[in-house]
């Protein structure tokens, strides 16, 4: 018959509408800025600095190593080498970025340079609400714009955060321990020395000070 | 025709076979093996351009080969280079007892001259083999860059035929409508040329004039004045 | 009515004519021979994207038609070139932007055969876990968006996004992003699928039948829908198979041609599907080569998440920064939802690919538009390149 086909299909087209009063398979939409949907934990919008601690300078992560900024597809990561050291979280100085900055408005946020930094010190934010009116300056962010605390990352990221975060301390162990070796070695060195030179110099009754 | 390089179970589509097969079958055809170095292992067969469109019927038509399909058409560009090599050259030295003969270690450089290349991979869709690679080179990049259509054999490389006219500037003779496809047809210039500049690319991509500070400093100044 | 008053303003007085424009003088021209020249496109809601057909109308009828392209020209393949090869990766994102998935898959596929690398296993089975969910969507992506050109507006797309977002949801779980996943790598993935993820995916696959079931329920036997759709935009076998048409426009035709039994890329053989065949080559063989490809998409992801194996989802020796293939050439291609994806790579040994060629199944696969649409009216075009299922981001790069 004509038209069987029309009315089967608006069946299911009522059954959809009423279904959606009851079902919340059939009812997919959300009203969207009072109501969202999380965002799985791997989402990824922007990047951003990491900083340990409370102070961005003293705790930025970045060593300024360019390589993000050479693998960087559309090349949106503008990095200037500071002249000076700093000391980073193990206590080794190393470069800062003097000027890190991310042309957002290129940025086509592709993880790159998350993946390929070595010093854990871009990860990918969730921000996505970043409109601005000023389409210079609003979307090339600097250093200061990009630096995030740590527990900015643990909370958007949480088991990601914990693994870095795991590896970092084992890195804080291993170079303590490492100085601790280095520092034993050292005051037997000099111990020994001290030895060596009382052996010399028996006269001399007093200890020297370890140094 | 007796095809001996065919075995009788699957066909040989190896590029030597290939070879063998077309210049007995086709009078005064030339072709040339390309090797190729990778673990792709996927050698390619130059064609030279009085007898491409023939051998390229024949790969067609050919029942054991029946390659159908022609996938993938492209240019590449490959432009002039210097070759250094070393030669032993012989040469009057002079010496203590007079001139002598001695041989000699050179360099010499002499320029490889580019050309422009089209690449055509073939499959078959009926006997499901493939690919066969095939090539036509240009002459060089200039004036000598024509090549014949293979258009007029495998119509799939109409479009990709006037890509490659479009980025690379290969003609190709024999194409029923070869205009620009991708640039706008007043565009000068091939693109995907090596030597290509593109015109954003001497422009600093921070300081063009367009940020804060650049322009509204100097129309301040302007305004001042 | 309106074309005839321009013309009379502007016709016969030659002064004024410049101050129309060129197209004025055109319609004047052609009023002579009948022949009407209309330019759909490139800003029209049914051309998919920026894409224009210049057409020449013989009253309603079509008598000639060229495509004109490259609005959304970018030359992706430049840029590749002067990038690494891992650079590249979320460019191929941006060719065929609804199905990034198995872009990626045929870009890496390509570079593993110019570098002779190995995937483990368990990557393998995501890659084709997450080809068939692409597959699925963009399917029903492009079920909806033909109807939609038919005049079915807004329901059936409504319903196809639907299950599509549920897939971009866990798409979006696995590599951060919903349509740029840059996920693949070559050696592998990027990171490996929690078994939670295992879990609602295997869920979802559950359920998609139904989605499938439904649709069909929706459309199939729908008098306007055969009447729009049959003996519609007619390809040829043979014309199909010399102009390389490839993918479910070939396979509509009756070819039995599809690269994942014929190569067997991957792991596909271990898979038990069948290949779809359509007999006229017509739109609605096309859009029902759609519908049953879903169901085979469903079947193998049953069977791919029934067997995934644990292990390694990377090779660990291959490098990812700095790979410098050794010189050589290599063409890798995969069955994309849209037909053969090829990627062309020449390597001078250095880090940049020397030459990178993207053989894209959108920009061949309308080779043939003009073929189909001569003699069919304005409808029948919008219709007919509907079917053909273009992403403007693959045809133009
Ligand atoms: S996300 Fe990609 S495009 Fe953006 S800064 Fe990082 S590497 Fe560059
Ligand atoms: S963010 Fe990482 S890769 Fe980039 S310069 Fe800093 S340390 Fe190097």
């Amino acid at each position: 018959m004509l038209g069987e086909g029309i009315v089967k299909g608006l069946f299911e087209t009522a059954r959809n509408f009423l279904g959606s009063y009851v079902d919340k398979d059939r009812l997919v939409t959300v009203q969207y800025p009072e109501e969202r949907h999380p965002l799985p934990e791997a989402a990824r919008n922007f990047p951003f600095l990491l900083y340990d601690g409370d102070d961005p300078e003293a705790g930025l992560r970045c060593v300024s190593c360019h390589i993000c900024e050479k693998e960087c597809p559309p090349r949106c990561i503008y990095i200037e080498k500071s002249t000076d050291k700093k000391p980073d979280f193990v206590g080794k100085p190393q470069f800062y970025p003097a000027r890190f900055d991310i042309d957002v408005s290129v940025c086509m946020s592709c993880q790159i340079c998350v993946e390929v930094c070595p010093f854990d010190a871009i990860r990918m934010d969730k921000e996505f609400e970043l409109s601005t009116d000023d389409r210079f300056g609003g979307l090339m962010w600097t250093k200061k714009e990009l630096s995030k605390p740590n527990e900015y990352y643990q909370k958007i990221h949480p088991v990601e955060a914990a693994e870095t975060d795991a590896r970092r301390a084992e890195d804080v162990e291993k170079a303590k321990a490492k100085a601790a070796a280095a520092a034993a070695a050292k005051a037997a060195e000099v111990a020994k020395a001290a030895e060596a030179a009382r052996a010399d110099d028996e006269g001399a009754g007093k200890e020297p000070s370890k140094g | 025709m007796s095809a001996p390089e065919l075995g009788a179970v699957g066909v040989d589509l190896s590029a030597d076979a290939l070879r063998a097969l077309l210049v007995a079958a086709i009078e005064g055809c030339s072709v040339t093996v390309v090797e190729n170095e990778s673990p792709s292992g996927q050698r390619s067969l130059v064609l030279d351009h009085e007898h491409a469109v023939e051998a390229a019927i024949f790969l067609r038509d050919n029942s054991e080969l029946r390659l159908d399909f022609c996938s993938n058409v492209t240019g590449v560009d490959w432009p002039d280079r210097e070759v250094t090599e070393k030669v032993k050259v012989k040469k009057m030295v002079e010496g203590l007892e007079g001139a002598t003969e001695q041989e000699v270690e050179e360099t010499r450089k002499t320029l490889a001259p580019g050309y422009l290349e089209a690449v055509y991979h073939l499959f078959s869709m009926e006997k499901k083999h493939g690919p066969v690679i095939l090539r036509l080179r240009t002459r060089d990049r200039a004036e000598g860059n024509h090549l014949p259509s293979l258009t007029p054999v495998w119509r799939s490389a109409e479009f990709q035929e006037r890509e490659a006219f479009d980025l690379f500037g290969i003609v190709f003779d024999g194409h029923p409508d070869l205009r620009r496809i991708l640039m706008w047809d007043e565009f000068a210039d091939y693109p995907m040329r090596k030597d290509y500049v593109s015109p954003a690319e001497d422009e600093p991509v921070l300081d063009d004039g367009c940020l804060p500070g650049a322009e509204p400093g100097a129309e301040q100044g302007a305004a001042d004045a | 009515m309106s074309r005839d008053l321009m013309m009379d303003a502007t016709g016969n007085d030659e002064r004024l004519a410049p101050t129309y424009g060129a197209g004025q003088h055109r319609l004047k021209a052609e009023r002579e021979s009948q022949i009407l020249e209309v330019s759909i496109g490139p800003q029209h809601p049914s051309t998919h994207g920026v894409f224009r057909m210049d057409v020449k109308l013989d009253g309603e009828r079509v008598v000639q038609l060229k495509p004109v392209f490259g609005y959304l020209h970018r030359n992706h393949e430049k840029i590749a070139e002067n990038g690494s090869y891992l650079a590249a990766i979320p460019y191929t994102d941006r060719l065929d932007y609804l199905c990034s998935m198995t872009n990626n898959w045929g870009y890496t596929l390509a570079v593993e055969t110019l570098a002779g690398i190995t995937v483990p296993e368990r990557a393998e089975y995501i890659r084709v876990i997450m080809a068939e969910l692409t597959r699925f969507q963009n399917h029903a992506g492009l079920v909806g968006f033909l109807l939609q050109d038919m005049g079915a507006s807004g329901t059936p797309l409504m319903y196809a996004f639907r299950e599509r977002e549920k897939i971009l949801d866990l798409f979006e779980a696995v590599s951060g992003a919903r349509m740029m996943c840059n996920y693949l790598r070559f050696g592998g993935v990027r990171v490996d699928c929690t078994p939670e993820w295992m879990k609602e995916t295997r869920e979802l696959v559950g359920v998609l039948p139904r989605f499938v079931d439904e649709f069909e329920r929706l459309l199939r036997g729908n008098e306007i829908l055969m009447a729009r759709t049959q003996g519609v935009g007619v390809l040829p076998r043979e014309l199909a198979v010399n102009a390389g048409v490839t993918g479910p426009m070939l396979r509509a035709t009756g070819v039995n041609y599809d690269i994942r039994k014929v190569d067997r890329y991957g792991i596909y053989d271990r898979f038990k599907f069948r290949v779809p065949l359509g007999e006229h080559g017509d739109v609605y063989d096309r859009y029902m080569m759609r519908v049953l490809e879903m169901r085979e998409s469903i079947s193998i992801l049953e069977q791919a998440l029934k067997e995934i194996p644990e292990g390694p989802v990377q090779d660990p020796k291959t490098k990812l920064r700095g790979l410098r293939p050794k010189a050589g050439e290599a063409y890798g291609r995969i069955e994309s939802p849209k037909g053969e994806l090829g990627f062309y790579l020449i390597s001078d040994g250095t880090m940049n690919p020397y030459r990178y060629r993207v053989r894209s199944p959108c920009l061949i696969n309308l080779t043939i538009l003009e073929d189909m649409c001569l003699g069919q009216s304005v409808a029948d075009v919008v219709v007919t390149l509907g079917s053909v299922d273009i992403v403007m981001g693959e045809v133009d790069r």
